[in-house]
This record gives C-alpha cells, sequence and structure tokens, in this order.
C-alpha cells in the first residue's frame, strides 16, 4: 500500500520566477458522491449536509479556510459533475463557476479535484476535462481507507506523471492524508502538464485514455465488498426488498409516536415548570399575561415538537447516509414510472418529506425542464417536517391511542402514515395532470448510481441534527416569538383593567369576520385566526392556539390536545388535517419557487391551486362527516 | 403488483435489456438521442465497455448494471435501446 503523502511531479516547478501570484480561490470538483462536501467542511469547519447520495450539493457554496502561512483562501464547493458540458442546472452551476461566468464569485485560480479512488477508470475522464482548463490543479483520490481496505492499489508517482498534477491519497470523512491540502492552498500554482490529453469531445477516446492512464498508474480497482453485495441481494430481493421497503416506512412512524410522544411530553413538563419560576418574577396583570399566557405558552407549544422532529431527521440521516435511500428509489421506481413521473424526480421529492426549500432546490439535476417544473410544482404536496407538529396535534387531541397491529402499528401512526399516503396522491394526480396539459414532455432517462453501504458516522448524524434544531428554534425564537406577543396584544385590546376578555378583544372581531368563509368547514374563529398566522409557516398555527386557548379563562387550564378536542368538532377536526396537507402555507417555499423559476406566476398559480385544494376538500370532509355521523 | 419478470432468455442478448442477472457483455451501440446518451456515456456506458447485469429490482424493472466497477440502475425503456454484443464477439472491437 502506498503511504498517504502528495507527490509533486518533477515538471511542476514548486516556486514561479515569472511573477504568479499564489493561490486565493480554490474550487473542489469532482463527480456526485465522491466526497467533496466531507472534504468542505473538513477544510472550513462549516457544516455541509453530507450524505451517502449523488446530488446532494446543488449550488455551490463558499467557505474560508487557513492557509499555511495563516492566510486566508476561499473555497468554493461545487454541485457534482461528471463533464463540464452541462446535462443539467447543477452542473451548468459548476461549469459557470470554473469558466469564471458566475456573477458574485471570483473565478478560481485553483482547483482541487477530488476523486472517489475506488472508481479511478470512470472518474479520470473528468480530470482530463478538468486538467485541460489549465488552472493550477491538485488531484484527490479520495476513500483511501477503502481502496485499501479492499485491495485495490495505486501508483501515486506514476498517476502524478500522467496528468501533470500534484496527486495525493486521501480520507475525506476521516480527515486523513489532509495536510498536502494545505501546502498546495499556499503555493504558488502552476498549471498542469499531463503526458497526454484526449480528444474531449469524443466520449470514447476519453474513456480509452482513462483506461491507459489507470493502466500505467498500475491501478488495481478494490472490489465492491461481498457484504454490500450481500445486503443488497436481500434488500432487493423480490419478496423481501418491497416487504422490507414497508417495514422501514411503518417503523418509521411507528418509531416517531412510540418515542416521540415521551419525549415531547417530558419536554412539556420541563418548558411549564421552567415558565413557573419565570412568571413569578412578573407581578399579576397585563405584562405577565403577554409574556406568560401570550409568548411564553406560544412558543412552548410549538417547542414541544422538537423531538419528533429530531426524530424523523434522524431516521432520514441514517435511510441516506447508509445508502439505503438509493435502493428504496430502485424499489418505488416502478411504480413512480407508471404514474408518470420522472425517475430523477424521486431525490427532490424524497427530500420533500423534510422540507420542500432543499428539495426544489435539487430539482436542478434534473435535465428536462418541464420535469422540473412539474416536480417543483407538485413538491409541497409532498408532507413536510412542519406539517408534523400540527398532524401531531391534532391526532393526539381526536384519535384514541390503540395498537391496530400490536406493538408493530398503533392508530396514531396509522393515522399519520395515511395522511403522508394523502399528500403523495395529490401530488401524483397533480403531477398526471400537469403532464398531459401544460407541461408536456417526453421521460428522461432513469438513472441511479447504487452506492456501497456505509455505516453512518455519528459525527454526520449529530451535525444534521444540530442544525435541524438550530432552525427550529430559531424559528421559534422570531416568527413564533412575534405572531404569538402580537396576538397576546391584540386580545388585550382594547384595553382594559383586570381580566382580558377574549371575546371582546380586536382579535376576536377580526377572528369573527372571516368566521362565515369557514364556518363551512367546521373551524370557529380561533382556528381562523391560526390558519391566517400560519401563512407564515405551518407550524406557527400550533403557536397560536397554544396563545389564543391559554389566555382564554375557559381552557386556560387544559393542556392544547384538551382544549382543541372540547372546541372542534370531528368533522373539523379531519378537515384542518386535510387543510393543512394540501394548503401552500409557507412563505419559504413560495420565495424559492419565485427564485427558481424566475417568475411570480408559478408560485401564485401552486398557492391559489393548493388553497383551492384545500378548501375543497376541508369542505367536504366536514359536511359529509357531519351529515354522516352527526 | 405486477411481476414483469421475462423468464426465458435469448442465449445471445441483442439488447442490454435482454441481459438475464449474471450474463455480461459488451456496449456496441446506444440508440439514444444525445441528451439522454451523453448523461450514459459519462457513466461509463459507452462502446466497447463492459456490462455485468446484477440484479433486477423487485418489480422486474429497473435493473441494476455494473458499469466500471459502479452499480447503476436503469430502466427497460432506455436499455432496449442501447445494443451490445458477447463478450468474445467483441473482444477485437474493444480497445
Amino acid at each position: 500500500m502506498t503511504t498517504l503523502t502528495a507527490i509533486a511531479p518533477e515538471s511542476t516547478p514548486r516556486s514561479a520566477g515569472d511573477g504568479r501570484k499564489t493561490i486565493q480561490t480554490v474550487a473542489l470538483v469532482g463527480p456526485p458522491n465522491s466526497g467533496k462536501s466531507t472534504l468542505f467542511n473538513n477544510l472550513t469547519g462549516l457544516r455541509q449536509k453530507v450524505a451517502n447520495f449523488p446530488g446532494v450539493t446543488v449550488e455551490h457554496r463558499a467557505g474560508r479556510m487557513r492557509g499555511r502561512h495563516g492566510e486566508t483562501l476561499t473555497v468554493l464547493d461545487l454541485p457534482g459533475i461528471h463533464s463540464l458540458s452541462p446535462h443539467s442546472e447543477d452542473e451548468r452551476v459548476a461549469a459557470d463557476v470554473l469558466y469564471g461566468r458566475m456573477p458574485g464569485t471570483p473565478r478560481p485560480d485553483a482547483i482541487i479535484l477530488i476523486l472517489d479512488a475506488t472508481n479511478l477508470n470512470r472518474h479520470l475522464v473528468l480530470a482530463a476535462r478538468v486538467i485541460a482548463l489549465g488552472l493550477p490543479t491538485l488531484v484527490l483520490l479520495n476513500m483511501a481507507d477503502s481502496l485499501r481496505q479492499q485491495n485495490g492499489d495505486v501508483d501515486l508517482v506514476a498517476l502524478a506523471g500522467q496528468l501533470g498534477t500534484p496527486v495525493a491519497l486521501i480520507s475525506a470523512a476521516r480527515g486523513e492524508g489532509l495536510a498536502p491540502v494545505q501546502k498546495f492552498a499556499g503555493s504558488i500554482g502552476a498549471p498542469p502538464a499531463p503526458a497526454e490529453l484526449p480528444v474531449l469531445q469524443d466520449v470514447r477516446h476519453c474513456r480509452e485514455w482513462a483506461v491507459r492512464v489507470a493502466g500505467r498508474a498500475s491501478y488495481r480497482r478494490p472490489l465492491p465488498p461481498a457484504w454490500s453485495q450481500r445486503l443488497d441481494s436481500i434488500f432487493l430481493h423480490r419478496y423481501w426488498g418491497p416487504g422490507i421497503f414497508l417495514a422501514v416506512v411503518i417503523a418509521a412512524f411507528q418509531l416517531i409516536f412510540r418515542l416521540g410522544q415521551p419525549l415531547s411530553n417530558g419536554l412539556q413538563d420541563l418548558l411549564l415548570a421552567a415558565g413557573q419560576p419565570l412568571g413569578a418574577h412578573i407581578a399579576s396583570g397585563l405584562l405577565r399575561s403577554l409574556l406568560i399566557d401570550g409568548a411564553w405558552k406560544g412558543m412552548a407549544s410549538v417547542l414541544v415538537f422538537l423531538p419528533q422532529i429530531l426524530l424523523l431527521f434522524l431516521l432520514i440521516g441514517v435511510l441516506e447516509d447508509s445508502g439505503y435511500l438509493a435502493r428504496a428509489a430502485v424499489i418505488t421506481d416502478r411504480t413512480m414510472a407508471k404514474l408518470g413521473l420522472n425517475g430523477k424526480a424521486f431525490i427532490p421529492l424524497l427530500s420533500a418529506y423534510a422540507c420542500a426549500v432543499p428539495a426544489i432546490m435539487a430539482t436542478r439535476t434534473i435535465e428536462n425542464k418541464r420535469d422540473r417544473m412539474a416536480t417543483i410544482l407538485i413538491a409541497p404536496l409532498m408532507t413536510c417536517s412542519a406539517r408534523l407538529p400540527v398532524y401531531t396535534m391534532i391526532i393526539a387531541a381526536f384519535v384514541p391511542d390503540r395498537p391496530l397491529a400490536g406493538i408493530f402499528l398503533g392508530t396514531r401512526a396509522a393515522a399519520m402514515l395515511g395522511l403522508y399516503v394523502v399528500g403523495f396522491l395529490a401530488a401524483v394526480v397533480t403531477a398526471r395532470l400537469l403532464k398531459s396539459s401544460v407541461l408536456k414532455s417526453h421521460s428522461s432517462p432513469f438513472v441511479m448510481e447504487l452506492p456501497t453501504y456505509r455505516l453512518p458516522t455519528a459525527r454526520s448524524l449529530g451535525l444534521r441534527l444540530a442544525d435541524r434544531s438550530w432552525a427550529f428554534t430559531s424559528r421559534v425564537g422570531t416568527v413564533v416569538l412575534a405572531v404569538s406577543l402580537g396576538l397576546a396584544l391584540l386580545i388585550n385590546l382594547p384595553a382594559h383593567s383586570g381580566q382580558a376578555v377574549l371575546q371582546d378583544s380586536v382579535l376576536a372581531a377580526v377572528g369573527q369576520r372571516i368566521e362565515p368563509v369557514i364556518a363551512p368547514l367546521g373551524f370557529n374563529w380561533k382556528i381562523g385566526v391560526g390558519l391566517l398566522t400560519s401563512i407564515a409557516a405551518r407550524e406557527v398555527i400550533v403557536g397560536t392556539l397554544g396563545t389564543l386557548y391559554g389566555m382564554d379563562p375557559g381552557t386556560h387550564a387544559m393542556s392544547l390536545q384538551g382544549a382543541l378536542h372540547a372546541d372542534l368538532s370531528p368533522g373539523g377536526a379531519v378537515a384542518l388535517l386535510l387543510f393543512f396537507a394540501f394548503a401552500l402555507q409557507c412563505t419559504s417555499t413560495l420565495a424559492v419557487v419565485r427564485k427558481e423559476t424566475n417568475s411570480w406566476k408559478w408560485p401564485l398559480a401552486q398557492f391559489f391551486y393548493m388553497a383551492a385544494l384545500a378548501y375543497g376538500s376541508a369542505l367536504l370532509a366536514n359536511q359529509l362527516i357531519q351529515r354522516l355521523w352527526l | 403488483m405486477i411481476f414483469n419478470f421475462k423468464k426465458t432468455v435469448p442465449s445471445t442478448p441483442r439488447r442490454l435489456a435482454d441481459l438475464a442477472p449474471g450474463q455480461s457483455a459488451v456496449i456496441a451501440a446506444l440508440a439514444l438521442p444525445p441528451d439522454t446518451a451523453e448523461p450514459l456515456m459519462d457513466l461509463g456506458l459507452v462502446t466497447g465497455s463492459q456490462v455485468l447485469a446484477v440484479r433486477r429490482a423487485p418489480g422486474g424493472d429497473p435493473v441494476v448494471y455494473r458499469v466500471d466497477g459502479a452499480e447503476i440502475a436503469l430502466r427497460r425503456e432506455t436499455t432496449r435501446h442501447i445494443s451490445v454484443l458477447p463478450i468474445e464477439a467483441a473482444a477485437e472491437v474493444a480497445p
């Protein structure tokens, strides 16, 4: 096994006498899933999302690292590319940055090309294209640990000679062998001096060149580990495969409820207990009512859902990092194809279960413009994590907790699962409508790379959860706090002495004004106010109801679930669930659709379509339930 | 669910779609529009490269192929446009 050191080819001068400046901006380039983001995180200390899944980075990001002499360098992390002739939006972003065509981003004066050491023959084609740019280049062969373990080998000196660039073997995940990067970054870069380059336009010629170069570097490709193969023969088995897939999905829901509920209850007790001494310092009266019953109760009622959200992201993280998600894509592809969905839409749609915003950005990997638009339009119908608090709150208030299939599936988890299915079906129907009318197109090919299974690292999962916790709590600390305080203030208007009377407040007047519109859905004015505030973000309704019921003397002493159960009819509860399944109450999503489609037409059409869907289905559900059961 | 297994496999597969799991062949040509073919070529599906059909997805489609050491799943709608040659016959053509 070769040692982990950079080897500068003799043709590369280490000092330049012609006044070339030292490297200041470095671009990280590499094929999808080669470990660019992991390296980027390691170099800059930034927390970039990392997954064992091709196509995670869709935008370029800039970070800073310290050079050898303490100087600051800019590092650009680019989306994974196979070539520089862009087939999709993310490849175009990478090519634009490298050619210096990206406004606001300096043209890099050096490139760090990161290649998967376990798959060199294929990845060297990209090396030819990058080296041909003529910028000083450092070639890093990542996943040195896998290469070693799986009995592969490569002669770094020979490879460096062939490519005319320094070459180093690293393990980005373990942070091993990174010294050459700092050395390179602090150097005066020299353009590469390759032994030969292929005709870049001729893909076949490029591949022949790659095989020849790998051969001259005595490259021995590691075998895919036998256990990864064995796992695939189970996970992609004709009968076991779909069975395990279903079991994984159901187990995820069950876990979110079974494990999430007690954690959530614990957090609720903790938050309420924390509110007591806080309230003791504030004299009774208006201020106390505003801060404790209004702001604190509003924020606490949203915060208690943190365990469920973190569980969801932990599960998605484990599935993504381990490589199972790519297999799930293969298992479900047949169904997706029948439903008329583009194979490449799977990845963005799947990530929409966490949040529609990154999902919409991930549609950049879809080459076909019309397919991409269709995917953007249906992504917000997938059940995102912001709906989780709303669903959990209503389900916990109305669905009795009984086992359906022993410990494996309870009624509450089943209700939740049903809502996810409803969202998915709405997305499918919408996609069909779009594809058969405004967005007709030929389907582009489904190409799914199956990465080798990896054990998710605690570090990567931990970073994801920390990131999520921060995003969630900062939203509670800003949007939810502002809305709760504002509501508490409105409740106390018009000003009067003594206890606020909710029914006479300005807020109640506003709420009662919109009541005729929402009464057919089974909603009262409090829910109506919640619907209004949740246009900012879905989970805000939970905080709003927490504040409203918290300040209402009639429900002051009850839990939020108890108050909701007393205040809402079963028909209204189902209607509310459906309303949240379909409505586009998320300003972030609207903003990102506006940005990605470059017009207000699509986000507005999407907003009103989803609002109509939400209102119609809620109306239907409430009227039916009222007539049939009551 | 409908299982669309092709139980009978021709002795000499002509198209990538005809390869049974465990069978290898050499790519002869991609009869696909450039937009479709180029991303596939970037992944190693070029004339002369050897492909092994590894396994079928539970529904029979897509199929997982090993090309250049990486595993890639492709739909039948794509692989039926890719013609292949038996490895022996392609020996003199391959680089």
